[in-house]
């Protein structure tokens, strides 16, 4: 349990970064504002609903990237009056707003309860095949998109300017993050945090497992709508392989590198991946030793690389074990990757923690399949 | 025994009986969809791309054989990919980056063996510069996901999601590193003229290297039900896919079977390879999707199970097979969905797949 004061400096920390992000664009070129801070910020809060499943249920999704791009979708076909393609209903574009989160929402409850079920690495390959159908979906559909996808799509007119939707992204990542942050205290996130350590206890102490799982990416589904709709006004388009795997693995890897534990981390994350993208090109090292502009996901695939096979935890992890190696400085913990992967691992729930890097086997005979 | 507790009695086997037929209602609905789809299939499917399976028993047969055919190739790529989860509870994220890089080495084998860098015809591919090619591809394969497993996934067996997001970090950058080496375009291999022909099934033209395909899998399929069947090493595989850590306490070195293991999961994936690309070609972006038909296949049929990648190649190829063909022609675009259909369906009366145990 978190002290009084940890909390506050908690709170404090986080008024003062979204106040200096507030004021950021008074200081900035409007490039950086417009390419890499909205970018980043709407990246991040993708990216923060992988964090809200895999912290809170031991859930790692791949398949937050199709409710972002449904949202997007839906919204496209509902405000568009005479595009090329897609529905054009010509809806007034607030109600195509609430038309395409509810759209989104409904999706994610239907695909959370088939979800529901499986856990662990089960879930990570399903929802890595939601994605996925979810491209053939909408590059086959031609009434909704077709291959080339829907284009000129502008946000409502009281935030089409760059600013507007910087502030827009700014206020939903806030949101996000404090609302997370305070679902965890709520008997829900409770709830929620006993299924990933221990989900057949908890169903013996009579908690629908299924039924609080679902809920769990259904939130997340509708967070990760939210940021998809912010894409879709700032892209003005929106097509099939915003859906690939290349994107849906692109959001896990920007949880990843933050640290898949921390909802910081995303924001943090998606920071450095779209930083990266924007301006390792520029460093002169890098065009040295061959690796060039083109090959960004090279780059950003060893990033990934190292920091799973260094720290797990991210860079916010890595800081947070800097800071408690710092005379007097105490972190806080909190579950590593592997107790977030461990919604199977039941022989491991009588322990109070256990690190990432214990290096043990923790599956034990029962989860094992069969091989013949 | 009084009139009241034989009621009591009664009222419990009532109940009893009432909560078997409610936990059959998954069975019972998935066969009322069978039966329907069939005779959608046999009768009903007019205005389809097939049409009705009495009426046109060729376009029936040869979507079935499509059916077979790619469930062929779906097993040789996915038991890979099963083989290794079951042993070793790895997710091998770069499944699909080996089976690209597998078909773009065998393509460029072909070429030089061939002599030709475009244009080549099967009349120009004997069946060496096919098999050669394969061979080497598919060794090639095996090597680096030897290597994969050796620098990257021994030492921290057990920790399931960092080895995913491990082989997902290798998978990334195998696809740029390809990207750079072999270019974006869509590159082909060429099937050996001999086995290159066609033939006429009632009346629908159909291509024997289909067949030849169909007949590879069996093969890997015989050998692979061989090696875990009748050899020592399949014993501990066997052992060792349901308790490793006795197999370990009974003295067997288990880390020389796992690597052999990755070795044999990775060779079929380079397999797998060649024969996608002598099958349909490939390009950039085929690593993701075959790694998506590994993963299908494996969900449905049930993670680590040789046995459900057999099921589940058969039921995705089918369905793969079949929605488009017995589709109204002007909905035929939404095909996909019944692979969708077909996943819920499957996980909802198991969710471990087929032939898959509880997690």
């Amino acid at each position: 349990m978190k002290t009084r004061r940890s909390r506050l400096i908690g709170l404090v920390a986080f008024v003062v970064v979204v106040a200096v992000l507030a004021l950021l664009p008074l200081a900035v070129s409007g490039f950086l504002v417009d390419f890499v801070l909205t970018r980043a910020l709407m990246l991040g809060l993708t990216a923060a609903t992988v964090v809200f499943l895999a912290r809170y249920g031991g859930m790692v999704s791949l398949g937050q990237i199709l409710f972002f791009a449904i949202a997007g979708f839906m919204y496209g076909n509902a405000v568009l009056e005479s595009g090329a393609r897609g529905l054009n209903l010509g809806w007034n574009p607030w109600v195509s707003i609430l038309f395409a989160l509810a759209i989104t929402t409904v999706v994610a409850l239907l695909l959370g309860f088939i979800a529901s079920r499986s856990s662990g690495i089960y879930f990570l390959m399903l929802t890595l095949v939601y994605a996925v159908i979810g491209y053939y979906f909408f590059a086959q559909v031609v009434t909704i998109s077709g291959p080339s996808g829907v284009t000129s799509i502008t946000p409502p007119p009281q935030i089409d300017s760059s600013l507007g939707l910087y502030y827009t992204v700014l206020l939903l990542s806030a949101l996000a993050y404090a609302g997370f942050r305070l679902v965890g205290d709520t008997p829900f996130g409770m709830v929620l945090q006993g299924i990933r350590d221990d989900p057949i206890r908890m169903a013996s102490l009579g908690v629908n497992v299924p039924v609080h799982r679902a809920l769990a990416f259904t939130i997340a589904g509708f967070v990760a709508g939210l940021s998809g709709l912010v894409n879709v006004w700032w892209n003005g388009q929106i097509d099939p392989a915003s859906v690939a795997i290349g994107p849906a693995l692109d959001i896990l890897i920007i949880a990843v590198i933050g640290g898949i534990s921390y909802f910081e981390g995303a924001w943090i994350g998606a920071f450095v991946y779209v930083a990266a993208n924007n301006y390792l090109r520029s460093l002169p090292l890098v065009d040295r030793i061959g690796i060039t502009e083109d090959r960004f996901n090279t780059l950003i695939g060893l990033l990934v690389l190292l920091i799973m096979v260094l720290s797990p935890e991210g860079l916010v992890g890595i800081a947070a074990r800097v800071r408690r190696l710092l005379p007097g400085g105490r972190g806080v913990r909190v579950p590593s990757l592997e107790s977030a992967a461990s919604g199977t691992a039941a022989s491991t729930a009588a322990q109070p923690a256990h690190t990432a890097t214990d290096g043990t086997m923790s599956s034990t005979t029962e989860e094992r399949g069969t091989i013949l | 025994m009084t009139a009241t507790t034989d009621r009591e009695v009664a009222h419990e086997a009532a109940r009893a009986r009432r909560a078997e037929i409610i936990q059959r209602v998954p069975r019972i609905a998935l066969l009322v969809v069978l039966a329907l789809l069939a005779l959608w299939i046999l009768f009903l499917s007019n205005g389809t791309p097939a049409g009705p399976a009495v009426r046109r028993p060729g376009a029936f047969l040869t979507t079935l054989l499509d059916g077979f055919t790619f469930a062929g190739l779906l097993f040789v790529v996915a038991s890979g990919f099963t083989l290794i989860f079951g042993l070793m509870r790895t997710v091998n994220m770069a499944h699909g980056s080996l089976f690209l890089l597998a078909a773009f080495v065998a393509i460029e084998v072909q070429q030089r063996m061939v002599g030709k860098t475009r244009n080549i015809e099967p009349a120009d591919v004997s069946l060496a510069s096919w098999i050669v090619p394969l061979l080497v591809a598919s060794l090639v394969a095996a090597v680096i996901g030897f290597l994969i497993y050796l620098v990257f996934l021994r030492w921290n067996a057990g920790q399931e999601l960092r080895q995913a997001l491990i082989t997902i970090a290798i998978s990334v950058v195998l696809a740029d590193q390809m990207l750079r080496v072999f270019g974006g375009l869509a590159l082909t291999m060429t099937w050996p003229g001999a086995v290159n022909h066609f033939i006429s099934i009632l009346g629908a033209r159909y291509a024997t290297s289909r067949f030849f395909m169909l007949g590879l899998a069996l093969v890997v399929g015989a050998l692979l039900w061989l090696w875990l069947n009748r050899t020592r090493m399949g014993m501990v595989i066997r052992a060792g896919v349901d308790d490793e850590e006795m197999v370990r306490a009974l003295g067997i070195n288990i880390a020389r079977v796992f690597a052999v293991t990755f070795f044999v999961g990775s060779f079929l994936a380079g397999m797998g390879g060649v024969m996608g690309a002598s099958f349909a070609g490939v390009a950039t972006g085929s690593d993701g999707n075959w790694l998506l038909n590994s993963l299908i296949v494996v969900i449905i049929g049930g993670m680590g199970s040789v046995k459900g990648a057999v099921a589940g190649s058969l039921l995705y190829g089918m369905v793969t097979a079949f929605a488009p063909a017995y589709m109204p022609t002007q909905y035929a675009f939404y095909a996909i969905i019944f692979t969708f259909v077909m996943l819920a369906l499957v996980l909802a009366v198991r969710p471990y797949g087929l032939f898959g145990r509880a997690a």
